[in-house]
């Protein structure tokens, strides 16, 4: 899975590590952003509800690149 | 659309936690329809979840109150629309600056490390209402103070000066005049020219985020301080009013439901689910305002340009679509994505802070109070008006 969190439209609401804690996080200035080891989303299905949680749809989840 | 009248918005609820039944006919026509504002203007009411989430997250919609044809649900809101109200009433660009220099005070994990804090001031008021004595007035006693001390100690503003933001508050949400509303906003406007001065002059820097904003931005030219003044109100206003009223009337809502009440007891797991729950059915900010900039198509509608927009959370949080059963409190369900924080770049800026606040309140008062129970008929105890935030006047407890 890839993810794509596009730090210019993130409003640092922290919904996305609401909804997937084992995944996001928000980094110092406040902005989302994942998890050491977690970029691919370590198959937690969560992840979706996350981006989907995201008031700014700055969250997008993709199949990965071949 | 329908043939009929626009409803009037807005309009009182009769019971505190249920939309009014005068909304019956906006919750039927889902998703957009038509209302009529306190000074006969019509407007779009969106009441779809779709919809509503959809155009909070357009910026075709302004939430600029100061320009000519706002929307205006009273006469006192009117009198202050000329003044502007930092983040929420500032579109991008300038929001997206505001909000920036906010987000690190407001993350999730600030939340989290502010709540052995929040625990220790809910612990400290219920001590109090204890040496006290039963009955007590929930909302003097708990709901308004708990969250008045926390974002004071969030902001750098002195706690002591508490009556004075709380009663100006007060007067600035719910009048009763147009008069007081201004008068309000003059003197919190007053109160924050002062303590800006006072941090000003303070070698060090207080550990606030206002004592933050006056040595960083304010010295660097970042924000000027009319704008910090702005600021500071609405992060004090936003920051104890709208928890209290979450507070009391989720008091008052768990007490009217004894059952689930007792489940959440035997099962802390559940808080969070369930002040979710609370937030999507009691939608406390009912009614939130937008201005078309440009015509937009939506849901086989043309809103035009200069089109007022009003979002009737309580409605929208209660579409069937989105909320099978809608009208049952029951945190079994998903309310994940209500829109009682808003949605869109002015989602709620204190959201995470508010969960942590409602958590701890909630769960600590009945945990500490077990016996805790209405002093008084619950048809019998008043609370506020349709046309500002909800949620109780008073709460008469007794234990």
């Amino acid at each position: 899975m890839r993810i794509d969190i596009d730090k210019d439209t993130c409003i640092g609401a922290g919904q996305c590590a609401l909804a997937a804690p084992g995944v996001f996080t928000q980094d110092d200035d406040g902005f989302s952003t994942l998890l050491p080891g977690r970029e691919d989303g370590a198959g937690d299905p969560l992840v979706g509800e996350a981006a989907r949680s995201c008031p700014v749809g700055a969250i997008t989840v993709s199949a990965p690149a071949r | 659309m329908t043939e009929t009248e626009p409803v009037a918005f807005p309009q009182d609820r009769t019971c505190p936690y249920h939309p009014p039944p005068a909304y019956d006919p906006l919750r039927a026509a889902r998703p957009l329809t038509r209302i009529t504002l306190y000074d006969g203007r019509p407007a779009w009411l969106v009441s779809g979840h779709a919809v509503a989430r959809e155009l909070l997250a357009d910026q075709r919609l302004s939430t600029d109150r100061t320009r000519a044809g706002f929307p205006t649900p009273t006469e006192r809101f009117a009198a202050v629309s000329n003044r502007t109200v930092a983040l929420l009433g500032v579109d991008d660009p300038r929001h997206r600056v505001q909000r920036r220099m906010m987000i690190p005070a407001f993350t999730l994990k600030r939340a989290t490390e502010l709540r052995p804090e929040i625990l220790r001031i809910v612990n400290e008021q219920i001590d109090a209402m204890i040496a006290h004595g039963p009955p007590a007035d929930l909302v003097t006693a708990f709901a308004l103070p708990v969250p008045s001390m926390v974002i004071c100690a969030l902001l750098g503003v002195p706690y002591a000066d508490h009556d004075f933001f709380e009663g100006q508050t007060r007067r600035l949400l719910r009048g009763p005049t147009a008069a007081d509303t201004r008068d309000a906003r003059d003197r919190l406007d007053a109160y924050f020219e002062e303590l800006i001065d006072r941090k000003q002059k303070q070698p060090e820097p207080g550990g606030g985020l206002l004592d933050e904003l006056v040595h960083q931005q304010l010295r660097e030219g970042e924000l000027g301080r009319e704008e910090l003044i702005a600021l500071a109100t609405i992060l004090l206003v936003a920051g104890h009013e709208t928890t209290a009223n979450m507070i009391s009337l989720g008091t008052y809502t768990l007490l009217q439901h004894p059952g689930r009440l007792a489940e959440l007891r035997r099962d802390p797991a559940l808080l969070p689910a369930a002040v979710e729950e609370l937030m999507r059915l009691l939608s406390i900010a009912d009614g939130l305002l937008r201005m078309a900039t440009e015509d937009i198509e939506v849901a086989g509608a043309t809103i035009r340009a200069g089109d007022g927009v009003v979002f009737a959370t309580s409605v929208i949080n209660r579409d069937e679509d989105a909320y099978p059963e809608p009208d049952t409190l029951d945190w079994h369900r998903s309310a994940r994505h209500h829109v009682a924080f808003g949605f869109g770049i002015h989602q709620c800026l204190g959201q995470n802070l508010a969960r942590a606040e409602l958590e701890i309140a909630l769960s600590t008062l009945f945990d500490r109070l077990p016996t805790l129970r209405l002093a008084a008929p619950a048809d019998e105890i008043p609370f506020k008006p349709g046309d500002t935030i909800q949620g109780m006047l008073e709460l008469p407890v007794t234990w």
